[in-house]
């Protein structure tokens, strides 16, 4: 047996343990990547109806903050589960609620009733109170969440956090359903 | 000390160390590198070293839960002893570290060390600047304040402006459908494992390549780069006039970084830990978010970019710079590394301090956001109260009420977002100022629908008194002769 041969054997059998390490990263790595892609879901993947309680804690003409536990939370969020939206109601069957997130970069919008303008503590951002855009670097008005009345509850469909891309913004321009 | 040698030869006659490391840290270097200027790369490493030690130390108390992360930096902060300073040393080590390796970035451009055979360094360098970046904004995550709260919510904002994608990636980002507990504990495995160890890895192999290929030369106008003498020209520098770094260079290095680290201790001491801030509830949004120092500028870029150019900004321009940084030693390998014979990047480097430094400084005041509190607490100046008619002190009341106050400066108080009103009388006429209370315009609401036409006419009575005494308001020159006929052709 020649030194040149057994060489060449030796490296088939590297070869093969490189294949098989190979196989079994590929084997080890599929579920690694299956957990790490978890948390994605398709848009409105995370929505559902939330309960925000009697409609007669939102008078007729009034914008109120009103906020609730969002449907999808881990124990150990802690205050960081909840979430609020200004409700508008302005009819008695009729209303309009938004989330508190600007359109802009998400910061928290406030209410100004005296002057009826939301305004953002960040980048300036100013809508009306029909939640259309009044000035500022925002590119389309607040977000709306759809909203329902059944069985004397005000529900709206909700529970991921909305920016441009995901279901609360997209879906919903137009808004509003009675049901 | 007998014993000391013999331990030591124990050890190395098994280690093996001693001989490549006394190889490392006597090789020679040009005697004009042993300058102040070369100090900022080593004292950005014993900069990493000082966070890698304090995070450790804090790791040990906080808690990466979105639920009592808060609480446990109250812990450190009020109850164990030393904690604040822990927190204030790993905060004030962060604001030093991002400043130290901008400044050495800043020298190692100026210096053309980024040229031939230094290529893949400065490419490291690159990246090791945008960990620390990383690791700046992952370190705000983790004081999992009302900041850091809205902070990722303005980072999933930008991310869901990539197209097509954009909607996943947000998903990933938080970990789930909203900022929570799992979005703290996956900025927690960037910030204490991911990041870190890649910067250890990148640094390491970083500090290998400037022994292995020598410190770059002082760079003298004239002595230009090539590809092909380079290397040779660079030994016979070293052996004509070098010097070992060890003791040569390397005192000056020792003195900066025990420089840097006292200075980070006296921050410390003196300032104390940053934040946390409110407690993250996103039912409180009685908050004015912002990020921290060496973000401020990004916010004013936010602020005024038209709304139109603000997504394919945020998502190109970031691209653009990092691959420029990246293709730079590419395509200006070669050629004169003086900063006497490179005026563009003089020039360039002189704009970006110039840039960075007015948005860090507009970013400090934030003049584009409405004064929150301005409507209901700031004082309408004395002298705009004083002799006011009736009507001019009603429109001063709808002015307060309206929260024209939060936009709109009075006597130097007030918002800032909208021009200060207090000669607004000399440059809009009456119904100049009427058209721009009811329709808005320029960034302005519209308050046609919110106020009423008594109100509209308060408002404008009292905005008609705001010029300056001997400065007479602003006035439409052919209202006279409209109203007495003087010009009617007829006559």
């Amino acid at each position: 047996m020649s030194d040149e041969k057994e060489v060449s054997r030796r490296w088939v059998l590297v070869g093969i343990g490189v294949l098989l390490n190979g196989a079994v990263a590929l084997l080890i790595a599929t579920p690694i990547v299956g957990y790490l892609l978890g948390p994605v879901r398709k848009n409105g993947g995370y929505d559902s109806w939330i309960d925000l309680g009697d409609p007669e804690q939102f008078p007729v003409g009034e914008t109120r903050l009103a906020s609730f536990v969002n449907p999808q939370s881990a124990p150990w969020d802690g205050a960081t589960a909840k979430a609020a939206c200004w409700v508008r109601r302005t009819q008695e069957q009729k209303f309009q609620i938004f989330a508190i997130n600007c359109a802009h970069l998400g910061c928290p919008v406030r209410w100004f009733p005296q002057s009826e303008l939301f305004m953002c503590p960040c980048h300036g951002g100013v809508y009306y109170g029909d939640g259309s855009r009044a000035a500022g670097p925002p590119p389309r008005g607040l977000f709306e969440y759809p909203w329902k009345l059944q069985n004397g509850k005000l529900l709206i469909d909700g529970g991921q956090m909305p920016t441009l891309a995901t279901s609360a913004s997209v879906r919903k321009e137009s808004s509003g359903c009675t049901g | 000390m007998h014993w000391l040698k013999r331990t030591y030869e124990w050890l190395d006659f098994r280690l093996k160390l001693g001989g490549p490391i006394t190889e490392a840290v006597t090789h020679p270097v040009p005697r004009n590198t042993a300058s102040w200027w070369y100090v900022f790369g080593s004292a950005s490493f014993v900069l990493l070293m000082l966070q890698i030690v304090t995070g450790i130390l804090l790791a040990i108390v906080y808690v990466p839960s979105a639920g009592e992360a808060w609480n446990s930096l109250q812990v450190l902060n009020q109850q164990l002893p030393l904690g604040w300073f822990l927190r204030a040393m790993h905060g004030w080590g962060s604001n030093f570290m991002v400043a130290v390796v901008l400044i050495h970035m800043a020298q190692v451009f100026l210096f053309g060390a980024y040229k031939f055979p230094r290529e893949l360094t400065w490419i490291l360098g690159v990246f090791l600047l945008l960990m620390t970046l990383g690791m700046a904004f992952t370190g705000q995550v983790m004081r999992f304040d009302q900041d850091a709260y809205w902070g990722l919510g303005i980072g999933a904002s930008i991310v869901a402006r990539v197209p097509f994608i954009g909607g996943p990636l947000v998903d990933l980002l938080l970990g789930g459908p909203i900022i929570a507990g799992p979005t703290l504990t996956r900025f927690f495995a960037l910030h204490v494992f991911v990041i870190p160890g890649m910067m250890l890895v990148f640094a390491g192999l970083h500090i290998w390549m400037v022994i292995g290929l020598g410190i770059n030369d002082w760079p003298m106008p004239g002595r230009v780069v090539r590809r092909s003498t380079y290397i040779q020209e660079y030994h016979e520098l070293t052996k004509k006039d070098g010097i070992p770094f060890v003791p040569g260079a390397v005192w000056k290095d020792m003195v900066f970084s025990a420089a840097i680290l006292f200075a980070v201790a006296a921050c410390a001491m003196i300032l104390g830990p940053f934040g946390p801030t409110g407690f993250p509830d996103p039912t409180i949004i009685q908050t004015v978010p912002k990020p921290d120092f060496f973000f401020l500028w990004i916010y004013t870029i936010l602020s005024f970019l038209p709304e139109n150019l603000e997504t394919p900004f945020i998502l190109i321009a970031p691209i653009l710079g990092i691959g420029f940084l990246l293709a730079l030693p590419f395509f200006a390998g070669e050629g004169e590394k003086s900063w006497h014979r490179r005026p563009i990047a003089v020039l360039s480097i002189t704009f970006l301090a110039v840039a960075f430094a007015v948005c860090q400084h507009l970013g400090t005041y934030t003049p584009w956001s409405p004064q929150m509190q301005a409507w209901s607490g700031d004082t309408v100046p004395i002298r705009y109260v004083h002799n006011a008619t009736p009507l001019g002190r009603q429109g001063q009341i709808v002015f307060q009420e309206k929260q024209c106050r939060n936009c709109h400066m009075l006597g130097g108080v007030g918002g800032e977002r909208g021009p200060a009103l207090d000669r607004v009388a000399t440059r809009l006429t009456y119904d100049q100022l009427v058209r721009q209370v009811l329709q808005g315009g320029g960034n302005m609401p519209a308050y046609g629908k919110n106020l009423s036409p008594a109100e509209v006419t308060a408002l404008v009575s009292f905005l008609e008194t705001l010029h300056p005494e001997g400065q007479l308001p602003a006035h439409d020159a052919s209202q006279q002769y409209i109203s007495t006929g003087e010009l009617d052709p007829r006559q």
